[in-house]
This record gives structure tokens, sequence and C-alpha cells, in this order.
């Protein structure tokens, strides 16, 4: 087990900057996730990690110690591929096998820590088949096992659910973090699905086009974003122009067109400053109600619904405030408003985020 | 008639012209070829029509063949193991390479464009008395007269080779190129060196190919009766040689069928030894 430190590393493929300056701590036995869309540059940072690609300019720390030079077979890692990399020619047993036969572990021991690796992932008895055999989800517990066999400094993971289908992929995510818990190894999870990311993480990294966004424990990502392309990515949200008046006394007083003034606790609020700010509020906090409903506390705006989408518990429904489009998704109490009814839209205060203007890049 | 009716009929319909082909051109002749085995050519030049087993015989007893043929097999082999170990890292590089794999590619198929007969004649030109290798060497000095390079085993192998070399690659290529190359990282982030990695992995997968390609050498190798006859000295007659001698030379055709099919039946055993272990279907992808 090891602590992994991504120093002011850059990565160039030629005249393309696949990951700019980037400076990443992962405290030693943490589960930390590379959040992202597809092409922002997470493989390209976990096969940096791992040795499978050479920093442009930067240092890679693992256990405190550069590792630059280190190649990937010394750096006692274990690896969880997208598409698992099972050896098609070896049986289970001599795929999980294979990594121990590396190390100083005495040829008796070895049919024992298989057999331990394979109980840990819950497939105790496929050791005899070949990959092909085995149904996607239990090839994905074996390269697990594979991985980990050799207790390794540091898990690496490129989106190792994403062949799954749905169902599977909630169970084996449940069953991934059981198993981190239980070894405690450092580890480093790719993903582009924001709900395996805040469902697993000790912390998140959001990362966009070669930049980290944020980083920061789930709550703080999902509730505070730090930039409009973080409240975008994890989940609905409306990002609306507002006028900040003023900041004092834990507060930041914000004025939006159409819901008028209010204040959004400053720790919400940070890097805002008197002048134009934007307002960033979750769909799922804008609550739609009956028309002419008054609630205590609650921020209000009149509001006609354009588009329902029904989505069994919850639904979320489109709708237009002046000439403005929110999104918003709601628990379903008894039946969902129809289209075109007009309703009450309101948020509490509190729920809300401001975000300073950025500049367009 | 039902779909499943049509499907079934639909691939003997599309196979017909080829199988009409294979049938008239390869099946028909080959029948007369047995049958010519059986015959006599007598002293006065004729064939002489029956079952007489007396060139079955002397193809299969005669000292002469039997050198000769084992010969064949010996240079098809070393030409098959020359082939393999040059042609495993350049088809490692091309299925390696990124972006120009088709060029690569292309190139490969470069030396097909070119006659084949062309290309053996070449060698004549490069090693000959006269040739640029013994230019070169008098030129620096190296010799004071020109060296006989040709004629022997060596440049027969040499031609060979020449001749072969893209088919191993190829089939190699095909193989390595179906091999995942997260394979060898995830060897290597395992604890294996790359060369670990590559004999533990790459390697074994890749062997279908390693056979598809080296069956393809030996058999054409050891079917061949040019390169001997450009490239090699009055020794080094091949098996093909002698059943040319006996057909287009003494027109003997009776010996000269008995022979190729004695030849047809050695080959016969080594395709009929990789089917039962590796599949024709291997062979078909390297084709293809
Ligand atoms: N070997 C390479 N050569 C050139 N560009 C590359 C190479 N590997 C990745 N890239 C580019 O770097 C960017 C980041 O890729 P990657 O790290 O794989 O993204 P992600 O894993 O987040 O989807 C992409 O735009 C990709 O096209
Ligand atoms: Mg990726």
């Amino acid at each position: 087990m090891s602590s992994v430190h991504l120093k002011n590393i850059v990565k160039r493929f030629g005249s393309f900057t696949a990951v700019h300056p980037t400076d990443l701590e992962i405290p030693e036995g943490h589960f930390v996730t590379l959040l992202g869309p597809s092409g922002c540059g997470k493989t390209t940072n976990l096969r940096m990690i791992a040795g499978l690609l050479d920093p442009t300019e930067g240092e890679i720390l693992i256990g405190g110690r550069r590792v630059n030079e280190v190649p990937i077979h010394k750096r006692n890692l274990g690896i969880v591929f997208q598409n698992y990399a099972l050896f098609p020619h070896k049986t289970v047993a001599q795929n999980v096998a294979f990594g121990l036969h590396y190390r100083d572990v005495p040829k008796s021991e070895i049919p024992g820590k298989v057999a331990a690796a394979l109980e840990l992932v819950q497939l105790p008895d496929v050791g005899e088949r070949y990959p092909k055999a085995l149904s996607g989800g239990q090839q994905q517990r074996i390269a697990l096992a594979r991985a980990i066999v050799t207790e390794p400094d540091v898990l690496l993971l490129d989106e190792p659910l994403s062949a799954l289908d749905a169902n599977l992929r909630e169970d084996m995510r449940v069953e991934l973090k059981r198993i981190q818990d239980k070894i405690g190894v450092t580890t480093v999870f790719v993903t582009h699905d924001q709900s395996e990311a805040l469902a697993m993480s000790d912390k998140i990294v959001v990362m966009s086009a070669g930049r980290v966004e944020q980083m920061g424990t789930p709550e703080e990502v999902y509730n505070t974003p730090a930039s409009e392309f973080v409240a975008n990515f994890l989940g609905a949200s409306n990002i609306l122009d507002a006028t900040c008046r003023d900041v004092s006394g834990g507060t930041a007083q914000l004025e939006a067109p159409l819901f008028g003034a209010f204040g959004v606790p400053a720790a919400k609020a940070g890097g805002v400053s008197p002048g134009p700010a934007r307002m960033v509020l979750r769909a799922e906090k804008l609550l739609i109600q009956p028309p002419g409903t008054t609630a205590e506390g609650q921020v209000q705006a009149e509001a006609r619904i354009e588009t329902v989408d029904y989505q069994g518990q919850t639904v979320r429904y489109f709708l237009r405030v002046g000439d403005t489009q929110l999104q918003a998704i709601n628990m379903i109490d008894e039946r969902p408003f129809e289209e075109g009814a007009a309703v009450t839209a309101g948020f509490r205060p509190q729920d809300c985020a401001a975000l300073p203007v950025e500049a367009p890049r | 008639m039902s779909v499943e009716a049509r499907e079934a009929r639909q691939p003997w319909i599309l196979l017909s012209p080829a199988l009409s082909a294979v049938a008239l051109l390869l099946f028909v002749p080959l029948l007369f070829i047995v049958v010519y085995s059986f015959w006599l050519r007598t002293s006065t030049g004729a064939d002489q029509v029956g079952f007489y087993l007396d060139n079955w015989q002397e193809a299969l007893t005669d000292a002469f063949y039997r050198d000769i043929l084992l010969n064949t097999l010996k240079i098809a082999g070393i030409t098959t193991l020359v082939c393999a170990v040059m042609g495993y890292p350049s088809a490692y590089f091309i299925a390696r390479s990124r972006g120009n794999k088709a060029m690569l590619l292309l190139l490969l198929m470069l030396p097909f464009w070119i006659s084949y007969i062309i290309r053996t004649m070449s060698w004549i030109n490069i090693l000959g008395v006269s040739g640029a290798l013994n230019s070169l060497l008098l030129s620096i000095g190296l010799i004071g007269e020109p060296i006989q390079m040709l004629y022997n085993e060596v440049t027969v192998i040499l031609g060979l080779v020449h001749f072969l070399l893209p088919f191993m690659v190829l089939n190699i290529f095909v193989s390595l190129d179906g091999i995942d190359t997260t394979l060898e990282d995830a060897a290597t982030s395992l604890g294996a060196t790359r060369w670990q990695a590559f004999l533990q992995v790459t390697l074994p997968l890749s062997l279908p190919g390693l056979a598809a390609g080296g069956l393809l050498c030996f058999v054409l190798g050891a079917g061949t009766y040019i390169t001997p006859l450009v490239l090699g000295g009055p020794t080094d007659a091949m098996f093909a040689n002698l059943v040319f001698e006996a057909i287009i030379t003494q027109l003997n055709w009776p010996l000269g069928s008995a022979l190729s099919l004695m030849l047809l039946a050695v080959l016969a055993v080594l395709v009929g030894i990789y089917n039962r272990y590796l599949g024709m279907a291997q062979l078909m992808k390297g084709l293809g």
C-alpha cells in the first residue's frame, strides 16, 4: 500500500496536449476516482501511473519514491483493464497465478494464494476453466483477483465496469468496494459514469479536456461544484445568470431575474464577489408545486410545464419560467403534473450554489 | 420453399462455379495422372495402357528418388525455418506499428507484382560472376578474382526464402494483429519483463499463424522446380525437377505421374497432421 502523487504532470502526444499541468495526491489506502467525459485524459493519467506511458513533464511518486524511471514490471501494481485482458490460453487459475511467478512466492504457496483470491471474488470453483467459458461479470472478477493476488501497492482500474450490463454493473460496484475496503489497497478508479464515482469514491477528481476541474469528496463535488462543467457533468443542473449584491456574514446575496433576491451560504459561493455571477440549481432541488403554493423559506416563480419525462420513481420536467427553460427532477407524489400545466417552481436558497462568471475558454 | 430450405441451398448455388472449376481443372486431371501412373512406357516411346506397378516400384525403391525426396524436404525445412526466424520480427513490427500498417502491408505485397521467375533470376545479377556483389568486392580490392557464389544449395535456399518470406510474414501478421495489445500490458503490470511477456503471452497466441505460415512455406518450397533450376547446381535438383525431367524432357508420363503423386502424398500427410492439430481455418485466415 502506498500513496500516489502526480507532481505537475504534463503529457503531450506530438503537438496535442492530453494532460495539462496536473497535480494530484492520492493518500494511502484511499479510493480515488478520475471522472470525466471520454477523451479528457483519464486513461492517459492512469497509464502514466502504471508506467505504460512516460509523462512529458513532471514527476510520479509512489509511496514517496520517484518512479519515472522505474519500468512497469517493477512498480508492483495491480491493473484491471476495461476489456479484462485475461490471457485466453491460460486457465483461470494460471491467469491468477501469473503475477505470483514473478515475485518471491514459494511455488508451494501459489495454489493457496490463488484459491484465496478466487474465494475473495466469490468464484472459488472456476480455476480449471478457460476465460472464454466465463460470463463477462465472472471475467471481471477474475481480472480483479489476478490484480490483487500479488498484494500490489496501488490498484488501477480503467472503466472496469463499463462492459457489463446495467444490473451487473451495480452489483459489481458494491462488490468492488467491499473488496477494496477489505484489502485496503490505494485505488485509482477511472470512469465516465458519475453514479459509479459518487457511490464508490473517497475522493472524486473531475476532469475535463486534460485538466482537473475539481477534487473533493462526492458530497463536495456534488453540492458545491467548482465550475459550470462540474455542475453539468454530475447530475442535471440549471445554471442561470445572476447578480451578486453583497457577500457578508456568511451569506452571498444574489439576485436572479426570475426569482428575485435571496441569500446563498458563502460556503456555496466560493470565489463570488459583487457583480455578475452564475447561480447553480440542481434539477432535484427545484420543486414543482401546484400553482399558488406558498412555502416558508422558498424562493419561487410561476412556471408552465413543457415536457414530462416519466421515469417511474421520479419524473423529470422541462418547464418555462419567463423566457428561460429549466429542468426539475422530482419524486412522484401521487401523480405527475401534466404537460402545459401552470405550476409554482421553488427552491430553498441554501440548496443553491453560486459561481463566478467564467472566462470563455 | 421455406426460408430455411432456401438458406440451406444458397451456399451450394454460390459455390457451384468454383466447385465446377475445381472439379474440371483439378480433380479430373488428377484422376488422369493417377491412371497414367499405372501405364507403362515402352522402349519404343509409346505408352502401353494397362495396370502395371513398374513405375511405382521404381519410384518407391530407387535410392536416387528417395535421396532427392529427402533432400527436397530438407531444403524446404531449412527454408521454412529461415523464413520463420526472419519473418517473425517483421510481422511483429508491422502488427505493432501505429497508423501506417496498410502501407507496410502494401510494401510486403510489392514483390508479388513482379514475376516470380524474374525475381529468381535477379539473383544472377547480384551474385553472378559479373554481378553486383562481385563488382563491389573487386572494386574495393577485397578479392582479386570474381568468385562463383551461385549454383549451390545455399543460393537455392536464398531464392526460396526470397520467394516465400512474404507468405510467412503475412500469416504471422494476421495472428499477431488479432492479439489484444493490452494482454502484454497486463503481463508486464503483473511483473513480467517485456521479453517474458512476449514469451508467455504473445508468442503462444501467435503460434497458429506461425504454423500456418510454416505449412505454406514448406509445401510451396517442397513443390518448387524453378528456383533449383535457375539458382541450383547440377546436384541441387529437387523432387519437382525430377517430375519435370520425366514428363517434359523424357516424355515419360507414366513415371512422371507416379513421382508427382508420391510428392503429393508426402505433402498431403503434412497437411493432414497440421489440420489435425490446428485446423484449416487458420490457414484460410492467413491467405485472405
Ligand atoms: N497514443 C496516443 N497518441 C495520440 N493521442 C492520444 C494517444 N492516447 C490518447 N490520445 C488522446 O489523448 C486524449 C485523452 O485520451 P484518454 O486518456 O484515452 O481519454 P479518456 O480515457 O479520458 O477517455 C484523447 O483526445 C486521445 O485521443
Ligand atoms: Mg479511457
